[in-house]
């Protein structure tokens, strides 16, 4: 790091820095009811009495992450597959995109109310609704890959003879990977908000059962040290995924 | 929509001229224009077999036709437009909110370099926050209504707009923003006369983000708090076990999203053709 950029990152910490002090300045002299906003000291009493040895917050931490993580893998895989079957027949997309196209904009927690009527309030039933909103962006994507394939490499896999599985895995998922990864990118953020919501209304333990339940109780400190931490997860999954974007891309930038 | 049919990316059938034998071309531009729709015609007459038959009478499906009952009698007394109007409202005005604190700024962020690093930190440590966790502190600050679901919508669209905006004018012509140097114009001026109308193009493509946004938040807040609006009207038809109501509010719910985000790609297509841009 050279000079230059030590004091960006230092300059602009300063700025958070500055808003934590307007937090606490607003908090304190009361500008702000501490009913809504409680003091930052309290926030991180909070945090670190349910991050200590036997708190619950980080039990509810590893449930939403295990949740998340669980419907976005499910949701990858099956919309790589699903993605890849449809892209590469010309005839099904034209006959499914339009009704992908459709479902799409439908938000994922609309599904909420069908699947508790058809599963019940189970954890499987988030887990479900999960995968099946995170689905989305993935298939999607996955299909415009194909779709987007330059048509001299099909023209190459047509002379070398490849059949539809090897020019599936040699030459369309390869093709497609920016966009899947962008797709599953996209979709990592819809599981982190389909399983906050889905915890909230199934009552499955969580961070989003927490933070209802805190503010439920006028707890603000609680709520904001839950808001803190999904944002710590929405932070890490999403630094995570970037960093894997551009070590599994290295091959398409010469 | 995304796809372009690029004819010649297809695999598993050569590109040399293979007519379709049989139909004439208005046999084959009638099956263009129907093959849309075959697909979800087969799913919906086997849903409506499988429950007229295996699930008669259940408390948690019904038949497609059912609902369509069910969806005629929330046209007819009015609930449809009113839970219909209350989620629109909720997210255009939230969307409004958003979008105009998130251009303002993102204006602000892109002309000064300086600002845009100060902000870094700020910005990257409150944007992965998820929009849903916000629902019940605005609960907690404005109880159940309109007010806590467009503040909630304000913070979802906000990041995005304020980042397209953001990347929009680190876009804008370095020439056009020396003429407003060399005419002196105040940093005000320079933002509505020469900023703004550049970047158009480009804010309309964040907007209609912002309107995919805005419509699935709305409907997320009523499904896990707000007693209000088109998820309220879902969540309570499935708690009353009448699901022939429910799905009839799923479909509806699909048909507007639909028509908004359709609308909100027309608008765009239509500006950035009016500014001239190829978008």
């Amino acid at each position: 790091m050279n000079p230059a950029q030590r004091s960006a990152w230092l300059g602009s910490g300063a700025v958070f820095a500055a808003f934590v002090a307007l937090w606490w300045a607003a908090s304190h002299a009361g500008w702000i009811s501490r009913v809504f906003l409680p003091t930052p000291e309290a926030t991180l009493a909070s945090l670190h009495e349910g991050l200590a040895s036997g708190g619950e917050l980080i039990a509810f931490m590893l449930a939403t992450t295990a949740r998340m993580l669980q419907g976005w893998l499910l949701a990858s895989l099956m919309g790589v597959a699903l993605g890849a079957l449809i892209g590469v027949s010309p005839t099904v997309r034209a006959t499914l995109q339009p009704t992908l196209e459709f479902v799409r904009p439908l938000p994922a927690s609309a599904l909420l109310p069908l699947a508790i009527a058809m599963f019940g309030l189970s954890p499987g039933m988030v887990l479900f609704v999960v995968a099946f909103g995170a689905l989305w962006p993935v298939l999607l994507a996955t299909v415009h890959g194909f779709a987007a394939v330059e048509p001299r490499l099909v023209e190459v896999a047509h002379c070398l003879q490849l059949s539809r599985a090897a020019f599936v895995w040699k030459i369309g998922l390869p093709n497609a990977l920016p966009d899947i990864l962008a797709g599953m990118r996209l979709s990592m953020t819809v599981s982190l908000i389909v399983a906050v919501v889905g915890e909230m209304i199934a009552s499955q333990p969580g961070l989003g059962q927490a933070i209802l339940l805190a503010a439920r109780a006028f707890r603000a400190s609680e709520l904001f040290a839950g808001i803190a931490l999904l944002g710590v997860i929405g932070f890490v999954s999403n630094a995570l995924l970037s960093l894997a974007e551009r070590k599994l891309l290295n091959w398409q930038s010469p | 929509m995304l796809d372009d049919h690029t004819p010649s990316a297809e695999y598993g059938k050569r590109p040399s001229g293979r007519v379709g034998p049989g139909l004439g071309r208005h046999g084959a531009a009638a099956r263009a224009l129907l093959r849309p729709w075959w697909f979800p015609s087969a799913l919906l007459a086997l849903f409506e077999l499988y429950t007229r038959t295996l699930a008669k009478g259940s408390d948690s499906l019904a038949p497609p036709s059912a609902a369509l009952r069910a969806f005629a009698g929330a046209f007819t007394d009015g609930s449809l437009f009113q839970a219909t109007a209350f989620t629109l409202a909720s997210a255009a005005l939230g969307l409004a909110i958003g979008a105009t604190l998130g251009v303002t700024l993102g204006i602000a962020l892109g002309l000064s370099k300086r600002a845009a690093r100060l902000s870094v930190v700020t910005v990257e440590m409150l944007r992965p926050v998820p929009s849903v966790a916000l629902i019940p502190l605005a609960m907690l600050v404005f109880g159940f209504g309109l007010r806590m679901e467009f503040s909630v919508v304000a913070f979802a669209t906000f990041w995005p707009m304020l980042l397209l905006t953001q990347a929009a004018v680190a876009q804008v012509d370095a020439r056009l923003l020396e003429v407003s140097q060399v005419l002196g114009l105040s940093p005000l001026q320079r933002s509505l006369k020469i900023v703004l109308p550049a970047i158009v193009p480009r804010l309309f493509i964040a907007l209609r983000l912002g309107v995919a946004v805005s419509l699935v938040v709305a409907v997320t807040v009523e499904i896990a708090a707000n007693p209000n609006g088109m998820g309220y009207a879902m969540m309570i038809a499935q708690q009353s076990l009448d699901p022939a109501l429910m799905l009839a509010w799923l479909g509806w719910i699909g048909v507007v999203g639909f028509a908004v985000n359709a609308a909100a790609l027309r608008l765009q297509r239509w500006v950035a053709r009016r500014m001239g841009a190829v978008a």
